[in-house]
């Protein structure tokens, strides 16, 4: 039953960093009003792709709990990039509140997606093992 | 499961800005407030918010930090109170002197809506979140 490796494609990682990304946006959009938040996001194609690869990029080895890892070497975790703002404010905050809310809007549809891809994957699963 | 974390992160922001509306209402529940010298005037109410990077046991989030906000703490504004001049007040100094509180009432209306529409929009970032958990809970079924 070796086969049912990677049954569900890349969907699998997807799913998982798509949460992730889901709770980066709710931070930033939790600190909308919070002087010198800087508002930070996953650049998904670079995580998805170092995801996929099992660590596309050198990693640094972390043998004690007070090192730090390079950058996107935490597994999961990926790169937190800032977000540059259209317009910037005086308390030094980047959060635009309508620019949060599409990308966590989009985040959440594109979740979505990847579930609704595993749940096929399953149904076909249970089809193929049934046979009705 | 970090879509578990938007609980905790949205939570923590309605808290905040409830905070934020109770403040509100207290500025605008004593902008007509007066005394009887600068001192006992009532002065207008600012909360301050802050980032928090720990998790409730005081450790650092994972490598995803999923940050929450705090109040810091709830300062006065040090603006002059308004002094006027109404000899027949029942509070009214030697001089016959009131003194009326600091609140910007314009401000004060301001901070109210956007600390309504903070507050909708973390409700909304938890409604979204229950909805995808839900469907996640219920996979292939």
């Amino acid at each position: 039953m070796a086969s049912i490796q990677g049954f569900f494609g890349i969907h699998e990682q997807a799913l998982r960093l798509r949460g992730e990304r889901a709770s980066v946006l709710a931070a930033n959009l939790a600190n909308a009003d919070t002087p010198h938040y800087k508002a930070r996001d996953l650049d998904f194609r670079q995580v998805l792709a170092d995801a996929g690869q099992g660590g596309g990029r050198l990693a640094v080895a972390t043998t004690r709990p007070g090192h730090l890892g390079a950058p996107g070497s935490q597994p999961g975790g990926g790169e937190l990039l800032y977000r540059v703002p259209f317009q910037p404010s005086l308390d030094g905050n980047t959060v635009e509140g309508p620019v949060e809310l599409a990308a966590f809007g989009e985040n959440a549809v594109r979740y979505q997606a990847s579930l609704m891809f595993i749940n096929r994957r399953i149904a076909g699963l249970e089809l193929a093992m049934t046979g009705r | 499961m970090s879509l578990m974390k938007v609980f905790d992160v949205a939570g923590s922001a309605l808290n905040a800005q409830s905070v934020r509306l109770n403040v509100v209402a207290s500025n605008l529940a004593n902008a007509d407030s007066v005394a009887a010298s600068p001192e006992l005037a009532y002065r207008a109410r600012h909360p301050v918010f802050r980032t928090v990077l720990q998790d409730a046991a005081g450790g650092a989030l994972d490598a995803a930090p999923s940050a929450g906000v705090r109040v810091l703490g709830v300062w006065q504004s040090t603006a002059a109170p308004v002094m006027r001049h109404e000899p027949g007040h029942p509070l009214a100094d030697a001089d016959g002197n009131v003194w009326a509180s600091n609140v910007n009432v314009v401000e004060e209306m301001a901070n109210m809506i956007s600390a309504s529409r903070a507050f909708q929009t973390n409700v909304e970032v938890i409604n979204t979140s229950r909805d995808l958990l839900l469907r996640t809970l219920s996979m292939g079924s």
